[in-house]
């Protein structure tokens, strides 16, 4: 069985409370059709179970099968550093249908970041090695395609509508 | 049976193109990973051989040549090769069909493809770590990394 490596830290960007029973690890890339159908089921995950729940989401681009995706993770990062990486992050799914190079700065613009700032932490080896180091997380924690899923840091075998159901029975 | 630790890794002679054949032991003095998988053209965006291309350098930092093998005909690898943008060699197992993987004992009869399994084969040619995954599950690649390190402690 698969499990998260590393442990989450102060580097992860999360949702929800710390202390929450149940945390959700999503290794997900930006282009990814079958990460765009999971974003809102973890929204209603989030809704249906709100402070119970903790979400964590690492980035895992697919460079070679997704021309934006790398760059669309740093664009989240780059947002990251001025406390934003949630409005990026769901701003990208949001406009996922017309990805192209120059939306990752109308979106900033969109969500209220200092765009000077934003084009110059964007293109830092600082952001970029955050993006790496999210990959070679996933490659070291068994990864097996986007999205994976890994609740309480052990490796789901399945989609976030499984997820969800699984979810729904343990509350029971 | 699949083939296991500690044992030689049978040697083969395989097409990688129509007319370019690759052998394991051309390799010798590098480690070797062999990915045998079903079919080309799974329909999963991230399959397991988009997602090895993904992670090549993580591979070669450890000095290791990863190899794809099933029984497509190498028409169809090129293409597959071509569309996914693979930077790493599919091997044909077309004719006779299927006979490296029933070496490596890896080949599904009933279906006629190879299983989907791993192997870890270190610079001397043995089978470091070989790992059967029911079919429809994508190993990932944790298990080969785990192997690749514990390979570099000796």
């Amino acid at each position: 069985m698969s499990t998260l490596k590393p442990a989450i830290g102060s580097s992860d960007h999360s949702e929800g409370s710390d202390s929450a029973a149940i945390t959700i690890v999503e290794f997900g890339d930006y282009q990814c059709p079958h990460c765009a159908h999971a974003y809102p089921i973890i929204k209603e995950i989030q809704q249906a179970f709100g402070d119970q729940i903790r979400f964590v989401f690492r980035h895992f681009p697919l460079q070679e099968s997704h021309a934006f995706a790398f760059q669309a993770a740093l664009a989240a990062e780059a947002a990251a550093l001025q406390g934003k990486f949630w409005e990026m992050h769901e701003a990208i799914y949001d406009n996922q249908y017309r990805l192209n190079d120059e939306l990752f700065q109308e979106l900033a613009e969109t969500i209220g970041l200092d765009i000077e700032q934003f084009d110059e932490d964007i293109n830092t080896e600082a952001v970029k090695q955050k993006v790496e180091d999210d990959f070679e997380s996933g490659v070291r924690s068994g990864v097996n395609g986007t999205p994976s899923f890994y609740v309480n840091e052990t490796k789901f075998d399945g989609g976030p509508e499984d997820l969800f159901e699984m979810l729904k029975e343990n509350a029971e | 049976m699949i083939l296991e630790k500690g044992k030689v890794a049978p040697d083969f002679e395989l097409n990688a193109t129509p007319d370019q054949k690759i052998k394991l032991n051309d390799f010798k003095g590098k480690n070797v990973i062999l990915a045998f998988y079903p079919a080309d053209w799974s329909p999963v965006c991230g399959d397991q051989m988009a997602l090895y291309n993904e992670m090549l350098k993580y591979f070669s930092k450890h000095d290791a040549q990863m190899i794809g093998i099933s029984v497509d005909s190498t028409w169809c690898h090129n293409a597959f090769q071509k569309d996914r943008k693979l930077h790493f060699p599919l091997l044909a197992d077309f004719e006779p069909k299927g006979e490296v993987s029933k070496a490596y004992g890896v080949y599904d009869d009933e279906v006629g493809e190879s299983k989907r399994a791993l192997f870890v084969i270190d610079k001397e040619g043995k089978i470091a770590w070989s790992y059967l995954s029911p079919t429809a599950v994508n190993p990932g690649a944790d298990g080969i990394l785990d192997a690749l390190e514990s390979l570099e402690q000796k």
